[in-house]
C-alpha cells in the first residue's frame, strides 16, 4: 500500500502520481488529507482500490473503468461522472449530479444526495449502472434515465419526502427501487409506478445487502419497509411529438 | 498643414545601409552617394536616413526626432513630453535650403529620460514605457511626430529624393558607426514626411524595399501586442516586429528573422530533431509574424545591421565586406561606388538573415 | 371530431414526379432505388406509378433510370398570391394542423437570409507587389489546431537549435479543412468510414459526432477527433484516447440550445453497439451537459478530459453562433479550450425543429469577425485555434473565412453532396435514398466507402488548388498570411455597421 499526503498538493500533481502508481501495478492506496482535489480517479482502470480521507473535489471517478474508491467522508458533485465500471462508496452525503451517462459500475453513497442524481443513467448489455443512496434524494432524481438500477432507501428522512420533485421526468429506461411512496405528482409524465416482482426482489435485495456489508446497516430493519419501483412508460416517449 | 496618410500606400525602393563593426564612425558622405546612384529606384517622393552613434554627448538620453506642423502643436507636445519625461536638451535640427525640398514641418529634437517613479507609477519597463509614450504621442497629438526615439541614433527623413533630404539635413555633418538609407517611390503623392523611411521605435530602424503583402495580418498581430500601426505602411510593421520578438520576446536574432522569413514546410519536415520541433514550433506560433510578399530590409539597432529577404527573393540584395566595414544594398554598383574592391562579395539567399554585429567589446 | 390518420390529408404534394412512357423499359429499377417508396410497378396497367406524396426530390430515381425517364418537378400549385402568407406558410399550418406536432426538418436552414459570404470580394496583386503562380512556386496551407503560447523561449547555448517551451498538443492538417461532426446513427457506416478514410489521405481530421466510434476506426484513430456531448454516447476512457483530440458539443448550428434526439428507428443494431444503448430506442441527448451549468463548469469538463488523456490532447469546445458569441468564446478560451469550433445558424443536422433551425443563431461570418476580434482585444487569441463552420460551400468561403480570422472551416453538408447528398432535407426519415442519412441496411449498401472517400479527396484537393491559387494572387505563399488578414477583403452591398463588424473596407476603399 501506498501512502499519499495531499495536503496542498495540486489536482494534475496528485492525479499524476495516482496514475503512475497504478501503472507500476499498485493495488492500494491511501490518501490522507485530501481537500477538493478534482478528478481523483479519472479515466483510471485496473483494479486498484483507493481511499480517500478529507473531501475529494468534484468528477471523482469519472470516466472511470475499473477501480474502487473509497471516500471515509463526504463526497462533492459529480462523482461517477460517465463512469463505466468500477465501484465508488460514499460514507457521508454526496452532492448534484451523481452518476451522469454513467454506464457502468456502482455508487453507493450513504447520506442524501443533490439534484439530478443517475441523470442519463443508460445501461447497454451486460454493461448495468448501480446507484444506491441511503438517504433521501432532491429534484430531477434519474432525469432522462436510459438504463441501469438506482435505489433510494431514504433512511436518514425525517418527515420530507424521500425524493423531491420531476421524479424520472423524461425517464425512457433502467428502473428505481424507492423505499416508501412518492406522491403522483412529484412524478415525472413519462414514468409510471409498478409493484416489484420476483426479479426486482432479488435484485433489490443484492443491492442492499452490499450497502449494509459496506456501512455497517442492519438489512432486515431496511428491508421491512416497503418498496415502489418505477419504470417508464416507453422507450419512446417522443415519438409522437413531431411533424414532419 | 501636413496629412497622415490615411492609405495603406505601396512603394518601391532602394536601400543601402553601412556598418564598421569597430564602432569607427564616419560621416554621411559615402551612404549618400551610394543611395544617390540608385536615384533611378526612387521618385522623389521619400527619401531618409538612419544613423546610429551620432549623439555621443547625450548617449544615454532618448533622441526624440519630432516633426511638427505648428507652433499650437510644438505646446501641445512639449506639455506633454515635459509631463512624462526629463528633458535635458532639445534644440532645432539644423538644416540647410535646397531645391526640390518644399514644405518641411518644424523639425526638432528633445533628449530625453525617464524621470524617476514614473516607471512604478507605470509598472512597466523603461522602454516599455517610452514605447506606450510614443506611441500616444503619435497617435492622440495632432501635429507632432515622434519619427524616431533611440538613443545616440537618429532618423532623418522627408519628400525628395534621398540626396536632397540628406543635403537638407546636412548629414555630412555627422558621424556615425552605422548608416542606413532608403530611396522611396510610392504609388501616389503623400504630402506628409512622417511616411518616408526609415521607420523607427526606439533603436530599431527600418528601410524597406517592396510590399509586405501580409501587412494586413501583421498589423493585427501587432495590435494584440499593444502596437499601434499610425503610418499604414508596413515598414512600420517591421520595426514593431523586431522590436516584439528580439526586444520582448527576447529571441535571438537569428529565430527572430527565421519567424519573419521561415524556412518552408517540406525543408523543416527534412531537419532532424531537435531543429525540426524548434521551426514546427517557430512557424506554428508566430504565423502572424511570418512577413510575405516581396521585401529586401535593413534592421539597424545599436549592436548592428541587420539584411533580410523575403523566402522566395522577391527583392534584390547584395552584401560585402571590406576590412571593419559591411555593407549591404539593392544593387552591387551601389556598394561598388563607394568601396570598389572589397574583399568578398555575395547575394543573400532568400530567407537568411545577414547579420552584422559590432565587434564584441566595442565602445561607443 | 376526426383524428390524426382517419382525416384525410390537406397538405398537397411538394413534387410531381413524371415517367416517361415511351422512355421507360419497366426494368422497375427505381421501384428499388426510392428509399422513401413514392415509384411502384403496376401489373394492371403495366407502367411504373408515382405516389408524389412521398417524393422528395431526392434524385435517386432520375440518376439511376438507365434510360432517363424520369422527371421531378415542383408542384406549382397556384396560391392566391400573398405576399405574407406564403404557400410555406399555408402549408406548414395545414400539417400542424392535421398532427399537432412540432414541425421537424433536417439539414441546414433553407430560408432566404443574407449570405455574407457573397457580399465579401478578394483581393489581388497588381504591379506593388508580385502575385506568386502557385503550380511552380510553393504554396503552404499547413496549418496547426491548438493552443500555442504567446512567445517561444530557445535554450541560448544550444546548436542546433532547441526549444524550451513544453508546446501544447497540436493538430497538424494539411488543408485547412476538416469534416464537422456529424454523428454514426445520424449518417450511415460507409459515410463515417468515407469521411475517415478521406481524412487520412488529404492530412485532415474527421468528427465522430456525438455517437460515438465503430470499433472498426479505432486503427483510423490519428484523423479523428472524437466528440463528447450531453448524451455521452459511446463515450468511455478507450473512446477518449482513440482521438487524436477531443470536442466537446455545446451546441449546434441547426439548434443552438436544444439537445438532440435520434429516432428509436435509426438505432440499429451496429449502432447500439457503437452508441452503447439499446437497439431502437430513442437516443437522448439533454439539451445542456449536466455538469456544465456555468463556465466554470466548463473548465471542469475541459480538464476532466484532459486529465483522462493525461494531456496528450487537445481539447476544443463547438459552440454555435448565438448573439453574444464574442463574449461566450472568450470564456471558452479562458476556461482552458485548445480551439473552438464556432457553428453558424446555416449549419446542417440530422433533425431539427424548424422553429429553431429557421429562427436562432447567427450568421457565422459575423459570429467569427466578431469572435476573433474580441479574442485579438483580449490578448488571448493566441491561446486558441477558431475553426468555423455553418454554410460552406466552396472554396472561396474557405478563403474569406481564414481572412475574416479562422484557422480552418469545417464542412459537413458539403461533404454530404460529395457523396451524393441532394439536400432534400428528409434525413430525420432514416429513409435517405443514397445511403447517406440512414441506417438501412439495403440503402446503406449503395454508398461504396472507398468511392465515397475519392469523392471526398477529390473535393479537398479542388479547394486546396483553388485557395492556392487565390494565395497566389494574393503574392503571399502561406496560409498563415491570409488568415486574419481582413485588409485582403472588400465588401459590396454591406451597411456600415456590418461592414465594422466584419472589419473590412467596402470596396473602392
Amino acid at each position: 500500500m501506498t501512502k499519499i499526503d495531499a495536503t496542498d498538493m495540486l489536482y494534475r500533481d496528485l492525479n499524476n502520481r495516482i496514475h503512475t502508481l497504478a501503472d507500476r501495478g499498485e493495488k492500494h492506496i491511501e490518501l490522507r488529507n485530501v481537500c477538493g482535489q478534482k478528478f481523483i480517479g479519472d479515466a483510471l482502470k485496473g483494479d486498484v482500490k483507493i481511499d480517500i480521507y478529507g473531501i475529494p473535489g468534484n468528477d471523482l471517478a469519472a470516466f472511470m473503468d475499473g477501480p474502487e474508491i473509497e471516500v471515509h467522508s463526504n463526497g462533492q458533485d459529480g462523482i461517477g461522472n460517465t463512469m463505466n465500471a468500477g465501484k465508488v462508496i460514499v460514507h457521508g452525503h454526496a452532492g448534484d449530479v451523481i452518476g451522469y451517462a454513467m454506464r457502468g459500475g456502482k455508487i453507493f453513497v450513504r447520506g442524501d444526495v443533490g439534484y439530478r442524481v443517475g441523470i442519463h443513467m443508460k445501461s447497454y448489455k451486460d454493461n448495468v449502472p448501480y446507484i444506491v443512496i441511503g438517504g433521501c434524494a432532491s429534484n430531477f432524481f434519474g432525469e432522462y434515465m436510459a438504463g441501469g438500477v438506482m435505489v433510494l432507501l431514504g433512511i436518514n428522512g425525517d418527515d420530507s419526502p424521500i425524493a423531491g420533485d420531476y421524479v424520472g421526468s423524461g425517464m425512457h429506461g433502467g428502473v428505481m427501487y424507492i423505499r416508501g411512496d412518492i406522491e403522483d405528482r412529484y412524478l415525472g409524465r413519462e414514468v409510471k409506478k409498478l409493484e416489484l416482482d420476483a426479479e426486482d426482489h432479488r435484485r433489490l435485495s443484492e443491492l442492499v445487502r452490499e450497502y449494509c456489508a459496506h456501512f455497517g446497516c442492519d438489512y432486515d430493519e431496511i428491508m421491512a419497509k416497503k418498496f415502489i419501483k418505477l419504470a417508464p412508460k416507453s422507450h419512446r416517449p417522443y415519438g409522437n411529438l413531431y411533424a414532419h | 498643414m501636413y496629412k497622415r496618410d490615411l492609405e495603406h500606400i505601396p512603394s518601391g525602393c532602394a536601400i543601402s545601409g553601412i556598418l564598421n563593426r569597430k564602432g569607427k564612425r564616419i560621416d554621411g558622405r559615402k551612404i549618400i552617394k551610394s543611395i544617390a546612384l540608385m536615384h533611378d529606384r526612387s521618385n522623389g517622393l521619400g527619401g531618409g536616413f538612419a544613423a546610429y552613434g551620432i549623439y555621443p554627448k547625450y548617449k544615454d538620453y532618448y533622441a526624440f526626432h519630432v516633426m511638427i506642423d505648428d507652433e499650437e502643436s510644438r505646446n501641445r507636445f512639449e506639455c506633454y513630453v515635459n509631463q512624462h519625461f526629463t528633458v535635458e536638451h532639445d534644440e532645432k535640427i539644423p538644416t540647410a535650403k535646397v531645391n526640390g525640398i518644399h514644405n518641411p514641418p518644424i523639425l526638432a529634437r528633445y533628449f530625453v529620460k525617464v524621470g524617476e517613479g514614473k516607471l512604478e507609477d507605470a509598472g512597466i519597463a523603461e522602454e516599455d514605457y517610452v514605447v506606450r509614450q510614443v506611441m500616444h504621442v503619435n497617435s492622440n497629438i495632432p501635429g507632432a511626430f515622434i519619427s524616431s526615439s533611440g538613443k545616440n541614433m537618429g532618423g532623418f527623413k522627408g519628400v525628395g529624393y534621398p540626396e536632397d533630404i540628406a543635403k537638407f539635413f546636412k548629414l555630412e555633418d555627422y558621424n556615425a558607426y552605422l548608416w542606413t538609407s532608403h530611396g522611396r517611390f510610392p504609388t501616389n503623392t503623400p504630402g506628409w514626411w512622417g511616411g518616408a523611411h526609415p521607420m523607427t521605435l526606439l533603436d530599431w530602424s527600418v528601410v524597406h524595399n517592396g510590399e509586405i503583402s501580409s501587412y494586413g495580418i501583421n498589423k493585427r498581430y501587432l495590435e494584440m501586442f499593444g502596437y499601434k500601426m499610425e503610418l499604414m505602411t508596413d515598414t512600420e510593421v517591421i520595426a514593431y516586429l523586431f522590436d516584439l520578438l528580439v526586444r520582448r520576446h527576447k529571441l535571438p536574432i537569428r529565430i527572430a528573422t527565421a519567424a519573419l522569413a521561415p524556412p518552408f514546410w517540406k525543408d523543416i519536415d527534412a531537419m532532424p530533431e531537435p531543429q525540426r520541433k524548434a521551426y514546427t514550433a517557430i512557424r506554428s506560433v508566430y504565423g502572424g509574424a511570418l512577413m510575405n510578399g516581396p521585401f529586401s530590409i535593413l534592421v539597424g539597432f545599436t549592436g548592428g545591421m541587420i539584411g533580410l529577404n523575403d523566402r522566395i527573393k522577391l527583392r534584390p540584395m547584395i552584401a560585402a565586406e571590406k576590412g571593419d566595414f559591411m555593407y549591404m544594398a539593392s544593387e552591387e554598383a551601389g556598394i561598388r561606388v563607394i568601396e570598389p574592391e572589397p574583399e568578398k562579395v555575395w547575394a543573400p539567399k532568400a530567407g537568411v538573415p545577414t547579420i552584422g554585429l559590432l565587434d564584441e567589446g566595442v565602445e561607443l | 371530431m376526426s383524428t390524426p390518420g382517419v382525416m384525410a390529408t390537406q397538405v398537397p404534394p411538394e413534387f410531381t414526379v413524371e415517367i416517361n412512357e415511351r422512355k421507360c423499359v419497366r426494368c422497375k429499377r427505381c421501384t428499388t432505388e426510392c428509399g422513401f417508396e413514392a415509384l411502384t410497378y403496376s401489373r394492371e396497367y403495366d407502367a411504373i406509378v408515382a405516389d408524389d406524396a412521398k417524393c422528395v426530390a431526392c434524385h435517386r430515381c432520375v440518376t439511376m433510370c438507365p434510360k432517363h425517364a424520369i422527371r421531378v418537378t415542383d408542384n406549382s400549385l397556384a396560391y392566391k398570391a400573398n405576399a405574407n402568407f406564403s404557400d410555406i406558410h399555408r402549408k406548414n399550418i395545414l400539417k400542424q394542423a392535421e398532427t399537432g406536432g412540432i414541425l421537424l426538418t433536417a439539414m441546414g436552414c433553407d430560408r432566404d437570409y443574407p449570405v455574407l459570404w457573397d457580399h465579401i470580394l478578394i483581393d489581388a496583386c497588381q504591379v506593388t507587389n508580385p502575385s506568386i503562380d502557385p503550380l511552380r512556386e510553393p504554396m503552404e496551407l499547413r496549418t496547426y489546431i491548438g493552443r500555442k503560447p504567446d512567445c517561444l523561449e530557445f535554450d541560448p547555448d544550444s546548436d542546433p537549435l532547441k526549444l524550451k517551451t513544453e508546446l501544447a498538443p497540436n493538430l497538424k492538417l494539411d488543408v485547412p479543412v476538416v469534416f464537422g461532426g456529424m454523428s454514426y446513427g445520424s449518417v450511415s457506416y460507409p459515410v463515417h468510414k468515407s469521411l475517415m478514410l478521406a481524412a487520412e489521405r488529404c492530412g485532415t481530421f474527421m468528427n465522430t459526432g456525438e455517437g460515438g466510434l465503430h470499433r472498426d476506426f479505432y486503427r483510423h484513430k490519428d484523423h479523428v477527433i472524437v466528440q463528447c456531448a450531453s448524451g455521452r454516447f459511446g463515450v468511455h476512457e478507450e473512446y477518449l484516447n482513440a482521438g487524436a483530440a477531443i470536442e466537446i458539443k455545446i451546441g449546434q448550428g441547426a439548434k443552438p440550445g436544444i439537445g438532440g434526439h435520434l429516432p428509436g428507428e435509426k438505432v440499429s443494431e451496429d449502432v447500439s453497439k457503437t452508441r452503447m444503448i439499446p437497439a431502437g430506442t430513442d437516443a437522448l441527448s439533454p439539451a445542456p451537459h449536466h455538469d456544465i451549468y456555468s463556465i466554470e463548469d466548463l473548465s471542469q469538463l475541459i480538464y476532466a478530459l484532459k486529465e483522462a488523456t493525461r494531456y496528450r490532447k487537445p481539447v476544443g469546445v463547438k459552440v454555435a453562433a448565438v448573439h453574444n458569441i464574442a463574449a461566450i468564446c472568450s470564456g471558452i478560451v479562458r476556461a482552458g479550450a485548445d480551439y473552438i469550433s464556432i457553428d453558424g445558424f446555416r449549419g446542417g443536422t440530422g433533425a431539427a425543429p424548424r422553429v429553431i433551425r429557421d429562427n436562432v443563431g447567427i450568421p457565422i461570418e459575423l459570429a467569427l469577425a466578431a469572435v476573433d476580434d474580441r479574442l485579438r482585444q483580449e490578448g488571448i487569441r493566441n491561446q486558441t485555434s477558431l475553426i468555423c463552420g455553418g454554410g460552406i460551400r466552396q472554396s472561396s468561403d474557405v478563403i474569406k473565412a481564414i481572412a475574416l480570422g479562422a484557422d480552418a472551416v469545417m464542412i459537413g453538408t458539403s461533404a454530404l453532396v460529395a457523396l451524393g447528398c441532394r439536400v432534400c432535407q428528409k434525413c430525420n426519415t432514416g429513409k435517405c435514398s443514397w445511403g447517406i442519412a440512414t441506417q438501412n441496411p439495403r440503402l446503406t449498401a449503395r454508398l461504396d466507402p472507398e468511392e465515397g472517400a475519392q469523392r471526398l479527396t477529390n473535393l479537398l484537393n479542388a479547394w486546396s488548388h483553388e485557395t492556392q491559387e487565390v494565395l497566389g494572387a494574393l503574392g503571399v505563399n502561406a496560409i498563415e498570411s491570409l488568415r486574419g488578414s481582413r485588409e485582403r477583403l472588400r465588401g459590396v452591398g454591406l451597411d456600415e455597421k456590418t461592414l465594422e463588424i466584419l472589419g473590412i473596407k467596402p470596396a473602392g476603399r
